[in-house]
């Protein structure tokens, strides 16, 4: 029986999509019935407070609760966001409902042991809700109280080696892709990038300095699989400097109909016979591919590395092998001018450990400038809009170079300054004279 | 800039400002220290070390105050 009568929210189960009111119905009598005789460290009725103060939120068109808090485990400034209720009387089991961000493993890669000591974990001691992940990237945990934070991070650094994420002005939890553990298209070790970076700035992450959030994450090649060209403020993606690798005769076996498509992604129905011109050729978007008589051939100089005819082809099409990454900044969502992709500042550097080029050359001189520039709660990407690309390629110590230009004569008002000019600003007025008359 | 002497301006400016103001962005306290990003961090790591500040997170970001300052009924001008 329902703790609370829920009528609204009863109506929103009636969609087509699974609804979380379900689940969150279901969750709810789980713990009433607590089958497992879990030692519950927090209300046994949480799940039901939450689901009646959200019904109140409905009827009274407004939020039910406060915004942020002081709560946290010692020497972390992020990983506990605090929550609290401000009708505490009549919905004590969600009172205080903190958030904590728990650091997933690289290219979340999980046992199921590990997964039900987590959730064993959070049944305990918390709601036993979860976000499987948050937009981060991160685990989230979803409504605990204030005593119990100093718990949950004892088990999980302690028994499962486990750290919290991060949340508020720092370094959030690094994400990256599965890369190299899985996938061939992977052109550099993303899980060992994203390791490598989260331990060298601990700091970063748990202490927060920044103006607001920084993320990074990292995918091995252009498909981007974890979106980093539009969820990061520094965004490392894999490409390859050399000619994609063809194997005509593989060319041939698509072009036959002996190698399925994508691998056979696509192939729950039927498209009809494989036809190279039309679905790769012509896709190519920059028109750099042509068959010449049986031979796939490739101008890889225009090639931009959009990984279109290697996803169509994978056995016949192979990335390159001199690998790196492009780095991309300043990709965010909206709040404020509307959401953002991220601008290309490093077209191509070496991923080799330990990475030092990339922390000392990339990393750390666009966090200098932005924490001392940026203004509070400016993201890196708004910073670079308000101070233009030319103050980016400054703090990079780099030379402009047209790849990162998105399109041309976007912005008039870029001027040459005196040191870049041969000469200087000073001319010989004779000579001017010549052959200008007064 | 001495770390005492540092934890002295901290602690008088947030305090003078505590009237109409409980919580403080990084970039503030940096400007209180007249220090550079880099070294005000290393001065309030430890001033929150030695819990002289603390932390409040809105949940996408983070400010500093004094203990116990920083609280809701503060900010909403009710207490
Ligand atoms: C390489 C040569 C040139 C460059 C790089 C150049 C560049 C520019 C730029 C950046 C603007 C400002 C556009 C804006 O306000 O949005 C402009 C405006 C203008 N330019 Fe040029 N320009 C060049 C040659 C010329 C020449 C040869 C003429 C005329 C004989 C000319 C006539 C004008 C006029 C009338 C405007 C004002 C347009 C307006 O106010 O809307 N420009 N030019
Ligand atoms: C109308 C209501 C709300 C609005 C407009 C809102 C808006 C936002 C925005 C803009 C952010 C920043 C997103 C980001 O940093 O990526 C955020 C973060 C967050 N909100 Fe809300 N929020 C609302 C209600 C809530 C409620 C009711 C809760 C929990 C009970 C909550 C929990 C959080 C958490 C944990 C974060 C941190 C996420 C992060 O940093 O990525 N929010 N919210
Ligand atoms: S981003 Fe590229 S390398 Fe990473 S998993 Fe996706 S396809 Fe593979
Ligand atoms: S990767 Fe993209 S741009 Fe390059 S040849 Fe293939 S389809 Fe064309």
């Amino acid at each position: 029986m329902a703790k609370h009568e829920t009528p609204m929210l009863d109506q929103l189960e009636s969609g087509p999509w699974p609804s979380f009111v379900s689940d969150l119905k279901a969750q709810a009598e789980k713990r009433a019935k607590n089958e497992e005789g879990i030692n519950f460290q927090i209300p046994v009725d949480v799940v039901d407070d939450l689901l009646g103060v959200l019904e109140l939120s409905y009827k009274h068109g407004r939020t039910h609760w406060k915004h942020g808090g002081i709560v946290g485990v010692f020497g972390y400034g992020g990983g506990v966001i605090g929550r609290y209720c401000d009708q505490p009387q009549q919905f004590p089991g969600v009172a205080h409902f903190h958030t904590m961000r728990v650091a997933q493993p690289g290219g979340k890669f999980y046992t199921t042991d590990y997964l039900r000591q987590i959730c064993d974990i959070w049944d305990m001691r918390g709601s036993g809700i979860t976000n499987m992940h948050g937009s981060t990237g991160d685990i989230i945990f979803l409504g605990t109280t204030t005593p119990q934070l100093e718990e949950v991070f004892f088990e999980l650094t302690h028994n499962m080696n486990q750290d919290l994420g991060g949340s508020g002005s720092n370094l959030r939890t690094p994400a990256d892709c599965i890369g190299q553990a899985r996938c061939e298209y992977a052109c550099y070790d993303t899980q060992d990038l994203c390791y490598d970076l989260t331990q060298e700035y601990q700091d970063e992450l748990h202490r927060p300095a920044f103006p607001y959030k920084f993320k990074f994450k990292f995918d091995g090649c252009p498909n981007c699989c974890v979106a980093s060209i539009a969820r990061s403020d520094l965004s490392f993606i894999g490409t390859w400097k050399d000619d994609i690798k063809i194997d005509q005769e593989a060319v041939q076996a698509y072009i036959g109909g002996e190698l399925p498509p994508n691998a056979g992604a696509h192939s729950g129905r039927d498209w009809g016979k494989f036809d190279i011109q039309k679905e790769v050729i012509d896709r190519c978007p920059t028109e750099c591919m042509w068959m010449d008589g049986k031979t796939l051939k490739i101008d890889n100089r225009e090639c931009t590395r959009c990984m279109h005819c290697i996803n169509v082809m994978p056995r016949a099409l192979r990335i390159g092998d001199e690998r790196g990454l492009s780095i991309l900044a300043g990709a965010k969502a909206p709040i404020l001018d509307g959401a953002q992709m991220g601008t290309l500042i490093v077209p191509f550097i070496e991923a080799e450990a330990p990475y030092t080029k990339i922390k000392e050359e990339v990393i750390e001189p666009i966090w200098d400038w932005w924490m001392e520039e940026g203004k509070n709660r400016e993201r890196l990407g708004e910073l670079m809009k308000r101070q233009g690309l030319q103050r980016v390629i400054e703090v990079l110590g780099v030379d402009p170079d047209p790849r990162m230009v998105q399109e041309p004569r976007h912005n008039p008002y870029i001027f040459w300054k005196e040191e870049e000019v041969e000469g200087g600003f000073d001319r010989d007025i004779n000579e001017f004279r010549k052959y200008h008359q007064r | 800039m001495e770390y005492e002497e540092a934890k002295q301006k901290i602690v008088d400016e947030l305090t003078k400002k505590g009237k109409t103001k409980s919580k403080f962005y990084f970039n503030d306290l940096a400007k209180i220290l007249e220090a550079k990003p880099r070294d005000a961090k290393k001065i309030v790591n430890k001033l929150v070390e030695e819990r002289v500040l603390e932390y409040w997170s809105s949940g996408s970001t983070s400010m500093y105050g004094l203990p116990g300052t920083g609280k809701q009924a503060h900010s909403e001008g009710e207490d």
